[in-house]
């Protein structure tokens, strides 16, 4: 694992020579699943996917596998489904009273909807980001602590505090103050802080909406770096409205667009997935074209 | 075209600068009436009572001779109703609060009746209420003229306003903090339990401090429940029982002018009594600031 003060340095590097870097990281983990991410099968496997809230069809017939051990990038403009969507992946659209969720989504071959998973089971093992940062209003180790405090793995808890904050390349900003509130941290600090209370509950997947789009440039390329870190060990899932950061961080993009029905409905849908490289070069579809041409001018 | 722009202007500058002091008038006024009126009864109250105020006034039974009667049995009866008070509206008006805020799903119509009629009672007049204690629990339930019957009937009178106050504060709690911590897998007790309700203490003891102060100084409803004036032991919870705002009632309505100073010396002792109870609310609030 990198330290803190290489991660500095390897922020200002191109990603060419910080895919590099990650090597030995590979090497540090004996876990060979990591190693042969790329044959693994898809994590998740999404179809007929619909999403209703109360009698407004809000994302329609979304079929896709997401890969392993990668970065998928959805994007989209807004209101086309995009949160709607990653929300389904942990079952946090549950929490929405008008919001019905059909179709099927297997989660390495189970069904992450049928009644008998719980959908706090499944939190545990598919984390999430949020668009602005939501640190809880208490110290930043009480942040980090809070996951496995909550699923009674205390054992060894300021290890683990310690391992979550080095991961999210926060700790040496924070080592000599883990008792200050996390409220006092940059925006971009409160966001990387996020990412480490998450990794803490070590999850299998992190998904995140929008993660950098409230922070500023400096921040969001350290999350984009830590993206490339991350994603030797987890399946990372990203919603974005930046398609210069989709184009950076992810192997896989799904292009969203709305269609209008005849009386006004406004739905999305998943126009075209593929490799980063022919969304951004050689799309199949238009409306992807029109769409990923369109922001670059 | 420019001069007269900027005359204009100028204008409608002077006219926000009368608008500004006519406000700031207004506000000082009101500042001046609320000040004068209590400060005058603060004072009329400490001019009487304080030389009434003395170690036997405290520990004295009433006694119809002015220089003997003290308002032991009324001081130990509002603490007692103070202690029943919070243990009992605390636990049922958060309980309340936190399964209407965090739990109950809007949507279905006995949820919106409860909400309904929780804002309807914190309108209802406390006589209502002191009646209903008669009638329900001193001759209903035959608990019989006790403190218990007063605290029960007091706790009524204040639930709604406890439950409001609870459920403001709840509502303060950004919904970020819930949908993150649900995301690390927390279950719904958790999230109320460690996140939602430590972040929504201090509005809840603001609220239910005030609440309660209120109840305190409640008399109607304990004089329906039969609060006695002249006991001369100590009250039980399960007794005869009398309070501080009867004890001043009674003293009051009396001729002779010594009483009126007993009366003004009980008050000071409520106040002080309510002071106490308010600074308790600021502790609170301080302590689980400092947390964060
Ligand atoms: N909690 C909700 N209740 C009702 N409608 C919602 C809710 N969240 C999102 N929607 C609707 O679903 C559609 C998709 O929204 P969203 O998933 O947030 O899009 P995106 O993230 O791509 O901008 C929008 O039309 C939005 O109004
Ligand atoms: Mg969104």
């Amino acid at each position: 694992m990198l330290k803190g003060d290489d991660m500095e340095t390897a922020q200002a590097t191109e990603p060419a020579v910080r895919l590099d870097r990650v090597e030995p990281a590979i090497a540090d983990r004996s876990d060979p699943a990591a190693v042969a991410a790329v044959q693994v099968p898809p994590v998740f496997q999404v179809t007929g996917l619909s999403v209703t809230y109360g009698s407004h069809l809000a994302l329609a017939d979304v079929t896709m596998d997401i890969r392993s051990k990668a970065v998928t990038a959805f994007i989209g403009p807004s209101g086309c489904g995009k949160s709607t969507f990653i929300r389904c992946f942990n079952r946090l659209n549950d929490l929405i009273p008008s919001a019905r969720v059909t179709g099927q989504v297997l989660y390495h071959e189970d069904d992450l909807y049928s009644p008998t998973v719980d959908p706090v089971e499944v939190r545990k093992l598919i984390g999430m980001v949020f668009q602005k940062p939501n640190p809880f209003p208490k110290s930043i180790y009480d942040n980090v602590a809070f996951g496995p405090r909550v699923l009674r793995r205390k054992d060894e808890l300021d290890g683990r505090v310690e391992m979550a904050l080095r991961r999210a390349a926060l700790w040496d900003e924070v080592k000599d103050r883990l008792k200050t509130n996390a409220l006092s941290l940059s925006g971009g600090q409160q966001q990387r802080l996020c990412i480490a209370r998450c990794l803490a509950v070590e999850p299998d997947v992190i998904l995140m909406d929008e993660p950098a789009s409230a922070l500023d440039p400096i921040s969001t390329s350290a999350i984009e770096d830590l993206m490339h870190e991350l994603k030797t060990d987890y399946t990372i899932v990203v919603v974005t409205h930046n398609m210069q950061q989709a184009a950076r961080v992810a192997e896989m993009t799904a292009f969203f667009s709305v269609d209008v029905g005849e009386d006004g409905q406004r739905t999305g849908v998943l126009v075209e997935y593929d490799e980063t490289q022919t969304i951004f070069t050689t799309p199949a579809d238009p409306r992807t074209e029109g769409y990923v041409t369109g922001r670059f001018g | 075209m420019t001069s007269t722009s900027a005359l204009g202007s100028r204008r409608a500058l002077t006219q926000d600068r009368v608008i500004n002091w006519l406000f700031l008038s207004f506000l000082a006024l009101s500042l001046l009436v609320g000040f004068l009126l209590l400060g005058a009864l603060l004072v009329d109250v400490f001019r009487k009572g304080v030389g009434e105020l003395s170690w036997s006034f405290l520990t004295n039974p009433p006694s119809s001779l002015p220089s003997r009667a003290g308002a032991r049995p009324a001081i130990l009866g509002t603490i007692y109703m103070m202690i029943l008070l919070v243990v009992l509206t605390v636990p049922l008006g958060v309980g309340t609060a936190i399964y209407l805020e965090e739990y109950a799903n809007k949507n279905r119509w006995y949820n919106r009746w409860l909400e309904i009629n929780i804002q309807n009672l914190a309108g209802v007049p406390s006589i209502v209420y002191g009646i209903l204690g008669l009638a329900f629990l001193v001759r209903g339930l035959g608990l019989g003229r006790v403190l218990l019957a007063g605290a029960l009937i007091l706790t009524l009178l204040v639930l709604p306003t406890v439950i409001v106050a609870a459920r403001e504060a709840l509502r303060a709690v950004p919904d970020s903090i819930r949908q993150g911590a649900f995301a690390l897998g927390a279950s719904q007790w958790q999230v109320v339990s460690r996140q939602v309700l430590p972040a929504a203490i201090p509005g809840i003891a603001t609220g239910a401090i005030l609440a309660l102060a209120r109840a305190i100084g409640e008399t109607a409803p304990l004089l329906m429940v039969g609060a006695l004036a002249f006991i001369a032991f100590n009250p039980t919870i399960l007794g005869d029982f009398t309070a501080l705002p009867i004890q001043i009632f009674q003293w009051i309505s009396r001729p002779q002018e010594e009483f009126r100073h007993k009366a003004a010396a009980a008050i000071i002792v409520l106040l002080a009594l309510l002071l106490v109870m308010n600074a308790f609310a600021v502790w609170i609030r301080n302590r689980y600031e400092r947390r964060w």
